[in-house]
């Protein structure tokens, strides 16, 4: 091994064991923030015993966690069952090993240790575990392992409840799986790269993405709730119908790797929102955060935990603004209004910015992206008459047209 | 080039080997006290009807089915994507073939949406 190569895993595993801390701390601590915000939102407390303010409930949580009994029901699958909790936990916890979450650091260091030898590092050191050039990718392709989790949690447990909440959860899943991957086809038409770095760059010299392609992001808004089987989007554990879902019978840590898997994977739609279309870990209206150095990491790695944190609270806001859809409202939402929404944007953000590039001949990178919001504050505002006044989701409220009178009854005053 | 993908690897060992160690801790420290109505499947407390193991509707062998048709539409479209940004003089070519593509795969989409495989009854 040579000293670079060296130098490059020393700080590779470096980066992973910090990402890795402060995301099973992190994913702690949003269970507390999620019953906090829950709390507020109900005018009630929340947890405040454990600790100052509850900040130690968590931790109290973890432990009783490991200490409780465990239970493998008796006519289970004991592999699968034992396996399942893994499953969805390992997909959730590599996915976050690709978003960059703060701007590249120059590093330069030399020094050699006993038994190991020399380590050399002479560069920019990406702030993302990995930094991979199809990040993008990584994304999409290790997201959908985590249906395998659910799929046979449901299945391998042996329970009519949890059966039905795992068959559920994977149809959901990859009814909304469909309608992510094709809403970011968009970015890459504007970016014309799969790797995260340059979708940033891209972001910086235009505009954050949310402008030009709003309804990408609002597509993948709802996907990505709907992946990660948070409410309105939670029919597979819908509590007052299917007890706890696939995990039912889940107990102790077996069970909690359940819940650490949901926040992980909500923590990385967050930063895959943040990252594709909030500009990453950009600063908004200035240029001295791309030159490089300590300061611009600090702050800008503070600038995307401020949006990250945005994003993972409106979730919680969402929680407790909407209820649950009913299941064929929540297929007929994912496969006949948000496929073709994204399939059709893909032809028609393909044909606006050909047409601006060729057509109108237009040079400038922000020029064009403000044409294409223009573009989308029509689209946008069709597309959400239309949704707001149930032309578009017929589907999703079927009325048997035959059950309903003629005419429409008439109310006669005496 | 390749380099890139070590972490990832060893990102994998780690992850695993955590998913292990945190499962082995639990069942280390668990208490034992396990009778057969604990370990009967949970049904609201009523006792056990039948077995889980029962057929379930096709509907979700059908969802499967038109999942991987149009995922694997997407993964043609990110090429695809990339491409037209980056040969951005032949890109009138790439957009006519892209669009006679997805012309196929609409009327293949109404086609199932008439046929009733997107209803849920």
């Amino acid at each position: 091994m040579t000293p670079a190569l060296k130098g490059f895993l020393l700080l590779a595993t470096l980066k992973m064991l910090v990402v890795f801390t402060v995301l099973m701390v992190g994913v702690a601590l949003l269970t507390l923030m999620e019953r906090k915000v829950s709390a507020w939102m109900q005018n009630r407390r929340g947890p405040n015993r454990v600790g100052w303010a509850g900040l130690l409930q968590p931790a109290a949580d973890g432990v009783k966690n490991i200490l409780k009994e465990e239970t493998i029901p008796a006519e289970a699958s004991r592999t699968l069952f034992m396996l399942a909790p893994m499953m969805a936990f390992i997909p959730a916890m590599m996915l976050s090993a690709v978003i960059p979450w703060a701007a590249p650091l120059p590093v330069t260091f030399d020094f050699t240790l006993p038994m190991l030898g020399q380590f050399t590092h002479d560069g920019l050191l990406p702030f993302a575990v990995a930094d991979l050039p199809i990040g993008f990718l990584f994304v999409l392709a290790i997201s959908s392992l985590g249906v395998y989790g659910i799929a046979l949690a449901g299945w391998s447990s042996n329970n009519k409840y949890s059966l039905l909440g795992g068959l559920r959860s994977s149809a959901q899943m990859i009814s909304y799986e469909v309608a992510m991957g094709m809403s970011l086809i968009p970015v890459l038409l504007l970016s014309g790269n799969v790797s995260f770095g340059a979708i940033i760059a891209e972001q910086q010299t235009g505009l954050w993405f949310v402008l030009p392609l709003f309804l990408s992001f609002f597509v993948f808004l709802i996907a990505g709730l709907a992946e990660t089987n948070r409410l309105p989007f939670d029919l597979p554990e819908a509590e007052s119908e299917l007890v706890a879902g696939y995990h039912s019978e889940y107990s102790a840590m077996k069970f909690s790797m359940f819940p650490i898997a949901e926040y992980a994977n909500i923590v990385t739609v967050c930063a895959m929102i943040v990252t594709l279309f909030f500009g990453g870990w950009d600063i908004p209206f200035t240029r001295w955060d791309q030159t490089g150095g300590v300061l611009q990491t600090v702050l800008t790695g503070l600038v995307m935990f401020l949006k990250v944190l945005f994003w993972i609270f409106f979730v919680m806001w969402i929680r407790w603004s909407l209820p649950r859809f009913r299941y064929d409202q929540l297929m007929a939402l994912g496969w006949k209004v948000m496929l073709p929404l994204a399939l059709g944007y893909i032809v028609v953000t393909t044909l606006a910015v050909y047409g601006i590039e060729h057509g109108l001949g237009v040079e400038g990178v922000r020029l064009k992206m403000l044409l294409l919001f223009a573009l989308n504050v029509v689209l946008a505002y069709g597309v959400f008459f239309g949704l707001d006044r149930g032309h578009i989701v017929v589907g999703s409220y079927r009325q048997d047209s035959t059950s309903l009178p003629e005419a429409p009854l008439e109310v006669t005053n005496p | 080039m390749l380099k890139a993908y070590v972490p990832i690897l060893v990102l994998i060992a780690f992850v695993v080997l955590n998913a292990v160690g945190m499962m082995a801790l639990s069942h280390v420290l668990s208490s034992y006290r396990q009778t057969p109505v604990k370990l009967a499947p949970y049904e609201s407390g009523i006792p056990v009807l039948g077995d889980a193991r029962e057929r379930f509707s096709v509907k979700f062998y059908l969802v499967a089915m038109l999942f991987i048709i149009f995922d694997i539409e997407t993964v043609f479209m990110i090429p695809w994507a990339v491409a037209v940004r980056q040969l951005s003089d032949r890109a009138g070519m790439l957009i006519i073939e892209m669009f006679a593509f997805i012309l196929i795969l609409a009327v293949g989409y109404v086609y199932i949406w008439k046929r009733g495989a997107l209803e849920w009854d």
